[in-house]
């Protein structure tokens, strides 16, 4: 950045700016809740990664214990088929973690594109884009999901597929808004004063300032995403056993939620914490990355 | 160095379409309708008006922030009126606009050193160490302290954010500078900072600078030359000492006595017109003068002909209004003939 | 007896980074028919000195100090249903913003006879031809139809005088007018300054003109107090003001007006300027609060408040090194 040089070469300068990371670091860690949010995000990807390897087999079928409430054998207890329930939602996080978090960020990358392009320069482009975006935007969005799952084919990789493009509409929305809104301020017209190209403008200058809307964007379309791959898998659009997810073992759960309620309460609660987890995360990014936030 | 002016602007209009497309209520503002402008090499012309009269919309058609619907605007000779934003690119370093507020024109997500080496950097000028020569220099220059380089511009004073923008817009050595209301949001003390930023810097570095107020003591403090705008027509132009001694229309009279002068003896003494109704909407045609609804002097000629921008007395001193003779001079609001006093309350 | 007593007023915000003692320390009087102008810089505290005169800073946030008095009876002593009585009738506020100041909803005739009947207890029809009377008061050509008009449908100017007119309705003992012409153009704002004159001098209302604008001053004032920081550093007739400046900051001001550029040797035109930024508003210490930026301060300077002390009949000062004669 330019101004270490320029204070390394003025000895008068008394204080050097800090770079941007560690500023906005020590901004993140004086929040306490996206602290927690941070800490839930990363323990549930190392329990995705480690779980399964440390933990017995999750698809194991033992039908000497089947539907057994939580002890100390099987901490959350056992499925229909005798399974360990805490291994399954470890190796479910896998595939949930992976169908939320790729197909976001892959609607996001692909969203923020179009959505900046279309709000920046108007005109036919924009007009074409936004009707097919309405016409998307009227179906709900996992009957989208199911119906490109549906031609794409089962696979962990066209769930995600499905899930990114039905998000993507949304995003583009958000985006264009976004982009509408702010090219219209003063900062933008000096850009193009000090000679800006069109894409110069909208990543340097109008993405930036759309930062916090695509994070609170994120942090809902996480769980959202994580629920819609349930929805696939259960209609067997989605993965294929022995691999497993939270989503399937919450739909599974649906026909012993008399017998066993807590089938379906511990893959619900990790969803649940989840979404918790991306949403202080995401609240508490926002304010860092937001220079104006005085804390 | 050919006497060419750095800027010569002609009969530049701008309408925008305004309403909605449904209600078919379409109205043209006709924000600016035919100004002629000419601005000399290392001179400072101060463009005044009333709001909405279009002073803006002329600065940034000139910088070509917003496409002008006909006319010419020629910079340093080439005619940019029609350029495409690609080709407008390179001729950006020619020109650059210091805007009202500071904040609002200033990337919030940037730190000073940032802002200020953005032109630089879109310009390809220069590697890293020369850019940070260039850019702590001309934080110098504005007054700037160099500790600021890593701040952000919510972190900075009203006053330390337009000596930001100033530097940002000088950095790359504009000819022209075109500076929209740059001290009008700011108090006296900082104002008084700023202008004297600005005469120090034009003088240093010799830009041509268009300079946009309503503030008539500070357009008399810093233009050479002075043009006076209404209702998105120039009517009148002259040197500043020429414009103060003898303004010559009507409507530049009526200003210059609605002025508040910071000094009680004269503010008390002089007379004052005080026009009746307000600036018309920019939507209505009006037919005739512009000004002829709220002129104390208006004749009937006023409401069917429009009167050019001529040098009637001087060529040097050109004014829009059908009272001005070579013979007689300019008509005096003030003194006016009793018969023709209609509008005056 | 002064119309308006105003004694060490004091306002403090409660603020989530700490307090912000916007007026630490206000004292005036307002006679009657007197323009007093209260001017100063951005965050000086003058709005809110305006808004508290009234209570209208109603706030659990807000802490004040020192007392206000209008014709001799202690205002602290009204309850909030009296302070209502109070506003609008006997002091009447007019704010800077003119386009949020008025209800978008109803129309300009409704709200003016709104304020005459809870106070005047005017019939509605009679409310309504003073509404006519006050808007041709207040220059606003063809009243009768303007009644009808909602806010959106007049400019600025036309909006400002409505708000006047509203303020004056009752014919308040005092006006206190927070910025009135900062938002409009100079054509309009010699009207509206023209309106204050004709009320001063027909109805012998007394006015508060607060404003940043030193012209604005000169024209229409009869005294003026200068705001630095919480407090009035100089207080004088606005002739005096302008002649005889003594308070350091005061001088600044003067010397930073582009009417009163100084032509250098060099031929080139040039403003004093005033260094250095506004302090903080979150503290108060025991010193004079222009030291930093001020050009004659001495080790005296830093050491304790300065008081108010008259260097002229009528023109006090707080300063322990006013400047005396003319400026340059
Ligand atoms: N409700 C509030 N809460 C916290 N601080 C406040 C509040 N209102 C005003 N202040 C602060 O009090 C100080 C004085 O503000 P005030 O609005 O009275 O200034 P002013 O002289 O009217 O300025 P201006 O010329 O900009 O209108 C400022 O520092 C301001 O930020
Ligand atoms: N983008 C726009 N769309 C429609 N009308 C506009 C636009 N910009 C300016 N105008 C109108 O053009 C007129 C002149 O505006 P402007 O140039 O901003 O005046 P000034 O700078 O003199 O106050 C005003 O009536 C204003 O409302
Ligand atoms: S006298 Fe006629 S032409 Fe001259 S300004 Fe008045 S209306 Fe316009
Ligand atoms: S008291 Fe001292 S510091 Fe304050 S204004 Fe007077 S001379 Fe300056
Ligand atoms: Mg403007
Ligand atoms: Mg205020």
């Amino acid at each position: 950045m330019s101004q270490k040089l320029i204070t390394a070469k003025r000895k008068t300068v008394s204080s050097i700016p800090r770079p941007r990371w560690q500023r906005v670091v020590r901004r993140f860690a004086r929040r306490p809740m996206a602290v927690t949010g941070l800490i839930l995000v990363v323990g549930f990807v190392l329990f995705a990664l480690l779980g399964p390897i440390l933990l017995s087999d999750p698809n194991q079928q033992d039908f000497a214990a089947i539907l057994q409430t939580p002890s100390l054998a099987h901490l959350l207890g056992t499925d229909d088929l005798g399974r360990d329930v805490f291994a399954r939602i470890a190796n479910g996080a896998r595939v949930s973690l992976m169908a939320g978090v790729m197909s976001t960020a892959l609607a996001l990358i692909i969203g923020i594109t179009i959505g900046l392009i279309t709000g920046f320069y108007r005109g036919w482009v924009d007009v074409i884009v936004m009707r097919i975006v309405d016409v998307m935007l009227a179906f709900p969005f996992l009957i989208f999901a199911v119906g490109l799952a549906a031609i794409l084919g089962a696979s962990l990789t066209n769930v995600i597929i499905a899930l990114a493009v039905s998000q993507v509409p949304e995003v583009i929305r958000i985006a264009r808004g976004e982009a509408m809104a702010i090219r219209e301020q003063e900062f933008v017209s000096g850009a193009v004063a000090d000679g800006a190209r069109d894409g110069t403008i909208m990543f340097r200058y109008i993405a930036p300032n759309a930062m916090g809307a695509f994070i609170v964007q994120a942090t809902v379309a996480i769980p959202a995403a994580i629920i819609g791959e349930a929805t696939l898998s259960f209609l067997g659009l989605g993965v294929q056993p022995p691999m497993s997810s939270w989503g399937i073992m919450l739909t599974s759960a649906q026909q012993y939620l008399a017998q066993a309620p807590y089938l379906a309460l511990f893959p619900g609660i990790a969803i649940a914490l989840t979404a918790l987890g991306f949403n202080l995360l995401g609240d508490g990014l926002r304010d860092v990355l937001d220079p104006k936030e005085t804390r | 160095m050919s006497e060419q002016p750095v800027l010569e602007v002609s009969n530049l209009v701008k309408h925008f379409q305004s309403g909605s497309r449904l209600g078919g209520g379409r109205t043209v503002v006709r924000a600016v309708d035919g100004v002629d402008l000419t601005i000399g090499r290392g001179e400072i012309l101060g463009l005044v008006g009333e709001s909405g009269s279009g002073k803006s919309t002329v600065g940034s058609c000139i910088a070509r922030l917003t496409q002008p619907t006909s006319g010419t605007i020629r910079l340093l000779g080439r005619d940019i009126s029609t350029l495409s934003r690609r080709e407008m690119r390179p001729l950006r370093s020619e020109v650059h606009v210091v805007f009202q507020d500071p904040y609002s024109s200033l990337n919030p997500r940037m730190t000073v050193g940032q802002i200020v080496t953005e032109p630089l950097r879109q310009h390809h000028r220069g590697g890293r160490a020369e850019r940070n020569r260039i850019v702590s220099d001309m934080l110098e220059r504005t007054g700037l302290s160099l500790e600021l380089v890593g701040r952000y511009p919510h972190e900075l004073s009203g006053g330390q954010r337009q000596r930001v923008a100033l530097a940002r817009a000088l950095v790359l050595g504009p000819s022209l500078v075109i500076a929209d209301e740059p001290v009008s949001a700011l108090d006296v003390s900082v104002q008084a900072s700023i202008l004297n930023v600005i005469l120090d810097l034009q003088v240093e570095l010799g830009f041509s600078c268009l300079f946009i107020t309503h503030d008539l003591s500070v357009v008399e403090f810093i233009s050479d030359r002075i043009a006076v705008m209404y209702l998105g027509k120039i009517v009148e132009t002259a040197t500043r000492a020429e414009l103060f001694r003898d303004p010559q229309h009507p409507y530049t009279q009526a200003l210059l006595s609605a002025a508040p002068m910071a000094d009680p003896s004269s503010a008390r003494g002089r007379e004052r017109i005080i026009l009746s109704g307000d600036l018309p909407s920019p939507t209505e045609e009006i037919s005739g003068c512009p000004f002829h609804a709220r002129c104390p002097v208006a004749i009937d000629r006023c409401r069917t002909e429009v009167p050019r921008l001529l040098g009637v007395t001087s060529p040097e001193h050109q004014s829009a209004c059908h009272l001005v003779t070579a013979e007689n001079g300019a008509p005096h609001i003030k003194q006016g003939d009793k018969n023709l006093v209609h509008n005056a309350s | 007896m002064s119309v308006l007593e105003v004694e060490h007023l004091r306002v403090e915000f409660g603020t989530e980074n700490g307090p912000v003692i916007a007026v630490k320390d206000v004292s005036f009087t307002l006679e009657k028919g007197e323009i007093l102008s209260l001017v100063g810089e951005s965050g000086c505290g003058k709005s809110t000195v305006a808004m508290s005169i009234p209570r209208l800073l109603g706030d659990s946030h807000v802490t004040l100090g020192g007392s206000v008095h209008l014709n001799g009876v202690d205002l602290s002593a009204y309850s909030e249903k009296r302070m209502q009585e109070v506003r609008g009738k006997e002091i009447s506020v007019v704010f800077q913003e003119p386009m949020t100041s008025l209800n978008p909803a109803y129309t300009v005739g409704n709200q003016i006879s709104e304020v005459l009947l809870q106070h005047e207890g005017l019939s509605r029809r009679a409310a309504l031809a003073r509404a006519v009377e006050l808007l041709e008061l207040v220059g606003i050509p063809d009243a009768q139809r303007r009644t009808a008009a909602f806010p959106h449908e007049l400019s600025g100017g036309m909006r400002q005088r409505v708000m006047i007119a509203i303020a004056v309705a009752c014919n308040p003992l005092v006006l206190i007018a927070d910025e009135p012409t900062t938002a409009l153009d100079v054509t309009i704002q010699a009207g509206v300054l023209d309106i204050f004159r004709r009320l001063r001098d027909n109805l012998g209302t007394s006015i508060v003109l607060i404003t940043h604008d030193l012209g604005v001053v000169a024209d229409i004032a009869d005294r003026v107090a200068i705001m630095y920081a919480g407090r009035i550093v100089e207080m004088a007739s606005t002739a005096e003001i302008f002649a005889a400046p003594t308070h350091p900051y005061t001088r600044g001001l003067l010397g930073a007006l582009p009417s009163r550029a100084i032509m250098q040797a060099n031929g080139r035109r040039r403003l004093t300027d005033i260094p250095g930024l506004v302090p903080s508003p979150s503290t108060d210490p025991d010193q004079c609060q222009f030291a930093p930026r001020c050009a004659s301060a001495s080790i005296e300077c830093t050491a304790a408040r300065p008081t108010a002390e008259p260097v002229a009949v009528g023109h006090t000062v707080s300063c322990y090194h006013p400047a005396v004669g003319a400026m340059l």
